[in-house]
């Protein structure tokens, strides 16, 4: 299973998700996808992106100097709709 | 109404299927949801422009909400609430020869809300041929808005757009010709819509009707070209820069901070609160940025057509200072950096209020 990263820092909502959408396609079933935002409104549009498209979010970590997020996907996670 | 055998309304849509055009307000969610109703299934669409109230910055919904803690989009939002798939499309280049170039022109403000809905119509028509898809929804009533939804302007946006009978607007529908869907029966036409008109009533009805409670209900519409403010700015930038352009940068950082223009070549941005200033942050590597260091204040960016000249950068520290916590302070210390320059501290006295004129203001 490959394990994949987005820089989606400084892009704001839904930003973040429209590039994890498109990074999505280009992976399989039970790859990673970690994806790394700034706008707060990630952790709650992409989650709730993934819920829509069966991928699940195993973990979301907030570093507080640069206000990092990192929300890392399980594709296909979940099944699908 | 047609009802089964069994007295459960009949579903003539199934195994077709729509794509309704999704903003995330109530209009769109009622019309995905009506058609749902009858057996179609229907996916969502959302397109991205740049000037989305929906897409905006979490720190302006932060203040927006007056701090609350559960910002959403609510397009994604209400395609939970609908149980759909939602398609989140970026058209920010695309969309700039309707912002630029508008066949129909522009609305109070530099809203060109005509083009606006055909090109969304189109682009959902482009997708939906591609997806296989029978047809498009959208949350359109007749005369709830004054440029894009009106009777005359309805078959404008079917025509231009090139969905012609292939679009369906269940909310207003039977005061409209019936299109493809309802001639061949995929949708009942007696249980869609014949609202009009600007009152909300009848959405607010239909909405209890369905058994929802939640909706989003943007006081400003869904589009920051609507806003006055925010054309204002968008003119501004045109007119310095000699040209009719923008990049995404661009428009995102119009909807930030307070904008001042103090000589025709250079203006600032100040950052009006901590998420204000966390975004404009992330800006620093392109742009002269100034901060007080001896008082709290905002982050300041300084746009400036070619290089900030000394007195300039001087102006900028002033009216960084005047909207520091040290503005009445007789000196406060600013640290200028960016564009390539060695990082300088310069002591300044705060610009007063009453010495900024209002045409600053953008």
């Amino acid at each position: 299973m490959a394990r994949a990263t987005l820089d989606a820092r400084r892009l704001l909502c839904p930003l973040p998700v429209i590039r994890t959408q498109e990074r999505v396609k280009g992976l399989a079933p039970g790859d990673t996808l970690e994806v790394t935002c700034t706008d707060p409104g990630a952790l709650h549009d992409i989650p709730a992106w993934c819920r829509l498209n069966g991928h699940l979010v195993t973990g979301t970590a907030e570093d507080r100097p640069s206000h990092e997020l990192v929300i890392t996907i399980v594709v296909g996670g979940t099944p699908s709709k | 109404m047609n009802v089964n055998a069994n007295g459960a309304e009949s579903m003539p849509g199934v195994g077709r299927k729509a794509v309704a055009l999704i903003s995330g307000g109530l209009d769109s969610m009622l019309a995905a949801r009506t058609i749902l109703e009858q057996g179609v299934h229907v996916e969502g669409i959302n397109f991205f422009t740049g000037f989305c109230v929906e897409g905006h910055t979490h720190a302006i919904r932060r203040r927006a909400n007056g701090g609350g803690a559960n910002p959403r989009n609510n397009a994604l939002w209400v395609a939970e609430q609908l149980g759909i798939q939602l398609h989140l499309i970026d058209v920010v280049e695309e969309y700039k020869r309707v912002v630029l170039n508008p066949k129909h022109g522009y609305g109070a403000n530099l809203n060109p809300c005509l083009d606006c809905k055909t090109f969304m119509v189109g682009r959902a028509r482009e997708w939906m041929e591609e997806h296989g898809f029978d047809f498009i929804i959208t949350g359109e009533v007749i005369g709830q808005r004054p440029k894009s939804q009106r009777r005359e302007t309805m078959p404008v946006v079917a025509r231009e757009s090139g969905a012609d009978d292939r679009l369906l607007r269940p909310l207003c529908a039977k005061r409209l010709p019936p299109t493809l869907p309802e001639r061949e029966g995929w949708v009942e036409r007696d249980r869609l819509h014949d609202f009009t008109g600007r009152s909300r009533k009848p959405q607010f009805a239909l909405a209890a009707d369905f058994g929802i409670e939640d909706y989003a209900q943007p006081a400003g519409g869904c589009c920051f070209l609507t806003d006055r403010q925010y054309s204002s700015k968008l003119a501004d930038l045109w007119k310095s820069r000699g040209r009719r352009d923008y990049e995404l940068d661009d428009i995102m950082l119009l909807k930030v901070g307070r904008h001042l223009r103090p000589r025709p070549h250079f203006k600032v941005i100040v950052g009006r609160e901590e998420g204000e200033n966390n975004f404009l942050s992330g800006y620093r590597g392109q742009f002269v940025h100034l901060r007080t260091v001896s008082h709290p204040g905002p982050l300041v960016l300084v746009d400036v057509d070619g290089e900030p000249s000394d007195e300039d950068l001087h102006l900028a520290a002033r009216l960084t200072a005047r909207f520091s916590q040290g503005r009445d302070a007789e000196q406060v210390e600013v640290e200028i950096g960016g564009g390539g320059r060695r990082t300088q501290r310069l002591p300044v006295a705060p610009m007063a209020p009453s010495a900024i004129p209002s045409d600053w203001y953008v």
